[in-house]
């Protein structure tokens, strides 16, 4: 039985340089990824495909890269094979890393317990116990420790995996989509105690997502993945909130994405007047945040649609500089909300309450006012 | 037809149970390790391995127990390092009915084994890996408590299959009573000597018996189907 050494690096920083090719069904796909990860959560944002699993596959030795150096503070967990050197790859049993899979795999013929247990093979039967019990409470699940998995609910699974990951005291933590499908209620209590799990321990913590929600709740750290590269890196704020490409834009849930000419420019004013052309000569100018841009350039605005205000009447004494007319096209419901298309000069999806709705006596062929403010057009490079 | 228990040869039904017993023993150890191999091996010419152990099923027995009879008969290399090692050679001996049936069973294991470690989640290897175990206990404590009902399947085939065979035998083992007379060989015998009433005895006996192994198997299957180790949906 081997036994994962017990002596933590100091200092638990994970650099990664990872080349990966491999055929797919549709394509050769190519991971080429350079990042490092401190202590605390970086998140991998992107769609699927982007290549984010096959990134955590190869960090926790699941997968072998091509080429490049993966290393925790001081130890090596995989180097290339080079002329000077035969290179490394740490078996996956040796490198103690917690890794969360996107389906949990939670062995089925297990207790919750027993579970648990499993990455401590290493200790005596009661040490084992007690560290189990005591992970076990810490993520509330030890009232379920006689339970197999398939008995529990979807939010105690995700508790279990956790616990199991992490009573094996890893030195990187790997978690892919682990709260997908959880409510937001039972998601942020999971965060939680994670979080406070995290303040104790300090170790990376790399965790995939494809959620908004859950990239704002988090982040410190955001690494943007597209393709098998890393598209963007910084805080949420700056990665979500000011896009420079356009994947990013529709990743972080512009609804609305347009082609635009610069029209005018104000300094003094912090804005620029953009251009959208619709169709039929039509067109819409909208105020947006000042960028680097020359006049008469083409840009892309994105607009949320929940950032879109909807009146029936023209509304006056507004902070909000983009009031524009335009027509209903078209009402949906999707679930508790309606996406209203709206021909403006271009046509915009705008997302209200079923209540607004009603309230607002909206149907196909109402005459409306769109108000959108300044910052919630994004400005993104073509 | 008239049953005649009276002739019913003990001694053969006794060696065909032992028989069987041994051979399924032995191809439980055999086969785990070379099951494993063929569910998870990568190896690009695997397919001429699965298609030598799947050979017994098609191979008409004589042909099996002739190739077997060679390779143990004094002219081959085996045959002579086995009669140097034990003054005697493996042909018409109960070891060489042992390593004959061996072969002859071999796919009736191997296969339900095989196909139930390929059906155990690659995942669930993969986190056990991620714990810190390595692929011996990720073997014993995973893959084979979730196929425990292939494994099961794949012995007892083993081992009815051992019962009933003749051809392989008969080329290997000869007819010697206590030695290599098995039941099947006992009812060709008695049937040739127009003994119907006792070949009836034994064949009736052989089919009850078969048929209860296989109905306990099917039964303890069906039972463990309804507990099968899924995820079940979100409750």
């Amino acid at each position: 039985m081997p036994t994962p050494a017990e002596v933590k690096p100091a200092n638990p920083t994970l650099t990664a340089r990872i080349r990966k090719s491999f055929p797919t069904p549709e394509r050769e796909f190519s991971l080429d990824v350079e990042f490092s990860a401190t202590p605390g959560f970086t998140i991998l944002f992107g769609a699927s495909g982007s290549g984010k699993t096959t990134l955590l596959d190869c960090v926790a030795g699941l997968a072998t890269p091509d080429a490049g150096r993966i290393a925790v503070g001081e130890r090596v967990w995989f180097d290339e094979k080079t002329d000077a050197g035969a290179g490394t790859n740490i078996l996956v049993s040796k490198r103690r890393v917690g890794y969360v899979l996107q389906d949990l795999a939670l062995f089925p013929h297990l207790t919750v317990e027993q579970n648990t247990e499993y990455g401590l093979a290493h200790l005596p039967g009661s040490a084992r116990r007690q560290r189990a019990a005591a992970m076990l409470q810490e993520f509330r699940i030890d009232h379920l420790r006689q339970q197999r998995p398939a008995k529990i609910s979807g939010g105690e699974r995700q508790r279990m995996a956790l616990a199991r990951a992490l009573v094996t005291d890893p030195c990187v933590l790997l978690l892919d989509e682990p709260l997908a499908a959880l409510d937001a209620a039972t998601k942020s209590k999971i965060l939680d105690d994670l979080r406070r799990w995290n303040q104790a321990h300090g170790i990376p913590i790399l965790y995939v997502t494809h959620s908004r929600e859950e990239v704002i709740a988090l982040g410190e750290r955001v690494l943007v993945m597209e393709q098998g590269r890393i598209i963007a890196q910084g805080t949420p704020h700056e990665v979500l909130r000011a896009p420079l490409q356009e994947t990013v834009a529709q990743l972080a849930g512009f609804e609305n994405i347009f082609d635009a000419t610069v029209w005018l420019i104000h300094e003094d004013r912090g804005t620029i007047t953009c251009r959208l052309p619709g169709p039929a000569g039509k067109f819409v100018l909208l105020e947006t945040p000042l960028i680097r841009a020359d006049l008469g350039s083409w840009l892309r605005v994105g607009i949320r649609a929940g950032d879109i205000l909807l009146a029936i009447a023209k509304p006056v004494g507004l902070s909000a500089r983009n009031v524009i007319a335009g027509q209903v096209l078209r009402l949906d419901r999707r679930d508790m909300m309606i996406s209203a298309r709206v021909d403006c000069g271009v046509e915009m999806e705008v997302y209200l309450t079923l209540a607004a709705r009603d309230a607002l006596e909206l149907a196909e062929g109402r005459e409306v006012w769109l108000v959108i403010k300044t910052h919630s057009c994004h400005l993104m490079q073509r | 037809m008239s049953i005649d228990w009276q002739a019913f040869d003990w001694q053969a039904f006794r060696l065909t149970i032992e028989l069987a017993l041994v051979v399924s023993a032995m191809l439980f150890v055999i086969g785990l390790p070379l099951a494993y191999w063929i569910a998870f091996s990568r190896w690009r010419w695997k397919f001429l391995v699965e298609a030598m152990v799947a050979l017994p099923v098609v191979l008409p027995p004589t042909v099996l127990g002739f190739y077997v009879l060679v390779a143990l008969g004094s002219r081959s290399p085996l045959g002579r390092w086995w009669q140097s090692l034990t003054g005697h050679t493996l042909a018409f001996t109960f070891s060489g009915l042992v390593i004959g049936s061996i072969l002859y069973s071999l796919p009736f294991a191997v296969q339900p084994f095989a196909a139930s470690f390929s059906a155990v989640d690659l995942k669930l290897l993969a986190a056990s890996a991620t714990l810190g175990a390595s692929p011996l206990r990720t073997f014993f404590r995973v893959v084979v408590p979730l196929s425990a009902h292939g494994l099961v399947t794949g012995v007892v085939l083993a081992f009815a299959h051992t019962m009933g065979e003749f051809g392989v035998v008969l080329m290997i083992g000869g007819n010697i009573p206590g030695v290599t007379r098995t039941v099947s060989i006992g009812i060709y015998d008695q049937v040739q000597a127009s003994n119907y009433a006792a070949a009836n005895a034994m064949a009736m006996l052989l089919l009850v018996s078969c048929f209860a192994v296989l109905t306990v198997v099917y039964g303890l299957n069906r039972r463990s189907n309804q507990r099968v180790w899924t995820m079940g949906p979100v409750k």
